[in-house]
């Protein structure tokens, strides 16, 4: 009887288990198959692809480092935008918002995340890049003299994505650093007030306790903005050439499979342009990899560091 | 001033501070839902719903074909992916702390973060490449690896909030730990389940970069599954970029649709989380 029933969970643990080893299957699967499908591309450029700044489809030359300039510029300086935002409101929401208004709050703020993409990038061209437009064309002249600000104003460019990756980042950052700091253990912020702490001293107690997991946060946001696509598309201006100032059409990854995808002519292109995924693939795994080892390592402190406060209770037990 | 006040006013400006960020999130939502309502009701019509897109020059039309891809895209990608989402999930939930359930938790976390677009490139190369010719099943199949990961997650967690005694009054009827979990523990987690499928299905349903290169888009209605096929996506993306007033119109009203879509089946989900919070603590 006993031996039937092992049987049955065994057959129950490898059935379940079999079904979901595919998703690990899947991960691997996908590295595999743009390595494979961008062979071509990688035997013929190899490591220069990463440096070169030549995309030339016509003359078949290649190199990735525009997009790389350009996803990774857009996605840092819209992490500085909203990083702060995200926190603030991860900070207002878990800390003090009234009771009444925090269901509502965080709904709404979450909503943020479920807006398909195309219709952020439908609003970007057709009323942030006009609204761009203008506040760069009002730059005050020593503004323009930076090299950040350098150019003139047409209005796609990298301000019009950065500021639309900031919104688009917000709620995924705001929610991993709500729940984060929610994880925090009370008596952090009551030893804080104990101490005669003011509410921010006692939020910064919260936010030290809290810090790897916060950057667990802001990384995960970093990773999403990396990857985005549809709305970046719309308003970047898609122009492969890389340049610090702020109001230049530029690309990123992302971008070019969106649009070159579906006309690339010649195998090389086509291998090229895939391969162009597999870099971005790898770029957001590790982004990705490092935020997840953030945020577990922060939920596992409490685990952790069990031992040290149960050392009394250890002596009771034997 | 003395040192005290510099303290309280700081903590106040902090107050004040992170109170201006839940503001400065919120008013591109606002404005964002502003625009798609206002411009998407002024080209919003019945023949949006029942018609085909019309020939360039030619004013009216609609995306019946559109929506219908959608439907079906997302329809094959649930086949594929509720299964295995649902299967792996309850594996995750159950064998928890295993090697493999890690395993499962961290590439459900992974995936999840793999930028969309590259989930396109990996379907065109499995499933369009091969066969020269884009088509809905490769539409499908790209949002079922997209779903995949949310609805594992979802599963394991609703499954974790099954409370434990359920699952030992099973077994101490004699239940084998399988029959525990199929007939007590995911009738009970179900109804969560179910909501986060939809809320999986309705995210899914505004996704267009995997379709690009996948499903492509289909100017005719089309049901097959070998064919390009239209999404409501992918059509709005080509009317929004295109030169013509009238498209960009219709592009609008096709915001509109998604976002209702998706917002409409958020708030429900919201409000059957809420009364499933109700009924288990009123147990």
């Amino acid at each position: 009887m006993a031996s039937l029933f092992q049987r049955r969970d065994l057959a129950f643990r490898i059935g379940t288990g079999a079904v979901a080893s595919c998703l690990v299957l899947l991960v691997v699967a996908i590295g595999f198959e743009l390595a494979r499908q961008s062979s071509l591309s990688i035997s013929k450029f190899g490591l220069s692809f990463w440096i070169n700044d030549i995309w030339d489809p016509v003359s078949g030359e290649f190199g990735a480092r525009p997009f790389i300039w350009g996803t990774l510029y857009s996605s840092v300086v819209a992490l500085l935008l909203a990083g702060p935002i995200a926190l603030g409101i991860a900070i207002f929401l878990s800390e003090l918002c009234p009771a009444r208004l925090r269901q509502p709050l965080t709904f709404l703020t979450e909503l943020l995340a479920a807006i398909p993409s195309i219709v952020y990038g439908l609003w970007g061209i057709y009323v942030l890049v006009p609204i761009v437009r203008s506040f760069e064309a009002a730059l005050p002249a020593p503004l323009k003299a930076l090299p950040f600000f350098a150019g003139p104003a047409v209005g796609v460019g990298m301000l019009a994505a950065v500021l639309i990756l900031a919104v688009m980042v917000i709620p995924f950052s705001a929610s991993v650093a709500r729940e984060v700091l929610k994880a925090v253990p009370l008596s952090q912020r009551e030893a804080a007030y104990a101490l005669g702490a003011t509410k921010w001293e006692a939020i910064q107690a919260a936010l030290f306790y809290a810090r790897t997991g916060i950057m667990g946060a802001i990384m995960l946001g970093f990773g999403r903005a990396l990857g985005e696509t549809m709305a970046v598309t719309m308003v970047i201006g898609n122009n492969p050439k890389i340049s610090l100032s702020l109001l230049a059409p530029q690309y990123t990854m992302a971008a070019v499979l969106a649009n070159e995808f579906t006309e690339a002519a010649d195998e090389l292109y086509l291998d090229a342009l895939i391969e162009v995924g597999l870099v971005l693939f790898i770029i957001t795994l590790a982004v990705n990899v490092g935020s997840r080892l953030l945020i577990w390592n922060m939920n596992r402190p409490a685990k952790a560091r069990k031992p040290v406060v149960a050392a009394a209770p250890v002596g009771e037990a034997a | 001033m003395n040192w005290d006040t510099v303290r309280r006013v700081r903590s106040t400006a902090v107050v004040w501070l992170s109170g201006l960020a839940v503001v400065l999130a919120l008013l591109p939502l606002a404005m964002i839902l502003f625009f798609v309502v206002s411009r998407g009701v002024m080209s919003l019509n019945l023949a949006f719903f029942t018609h085909m897109p019309t020939p360039v020059g030619e004013a009216g039309g609609g995306m019946a074909n559109s929506i219908a891809g959608t439907l079906m895209l997302i329809v094959m990608g649930a086949l594929f992916a509720v299964p295995v989402g649902v299967i792996s999930g309850v594996y995750a939930a159950e064998f928890a702390g295993t090697r493999l359930a890690t395993m499962v938790q961290f590439a459900a976390d992974t995936l999840n973060g793999v930028p969309s677009i590259v989930i396109g490139v990996f379907v065109y190369g499995v499933a369009v490449l091969p066969f020269k010719q884009f088509s809905a099943l490769a539409g499908g199949i790209a949002l079922g690896v997209m779903m995949i990961p949310i609805i594992t997650r979802t599963t394991e967690e609703l499954v974790k909030l099954v409370p434990m005694s359920l699952r030992e009054g099973a077994l101490a009827l004699g239940a084998t730990r399988a029959r525990a979990t199929m007939s007590v523990v995911l009738p009970a987690a179900a109804p969560g389940i179910i909501t986060g499928i939809v809320l999986a299905l309705a995210r899914i349903a505004g996704e267009t970069a995997p379709l690009l290169f996948t499903a492509f888009n289909n100017r005719f209605f089309s049901t097959s599954l070998t064919q390009p096929i239209s999404s409501l996506t992918v059509q709005v993306f080509t009317y929004a970029i295109s030169p013509y007033e009238d498209w960009h119109r219709q592009a609008w009203a096709g915001a509109l649709v998604l976002v209702a879509l998706v917002l409409s089946c958020s708030v429900l989900a919201r409000l059957a989380t809420r009364r499933l919070e109700r009924l288990q603590t009123g147990q």
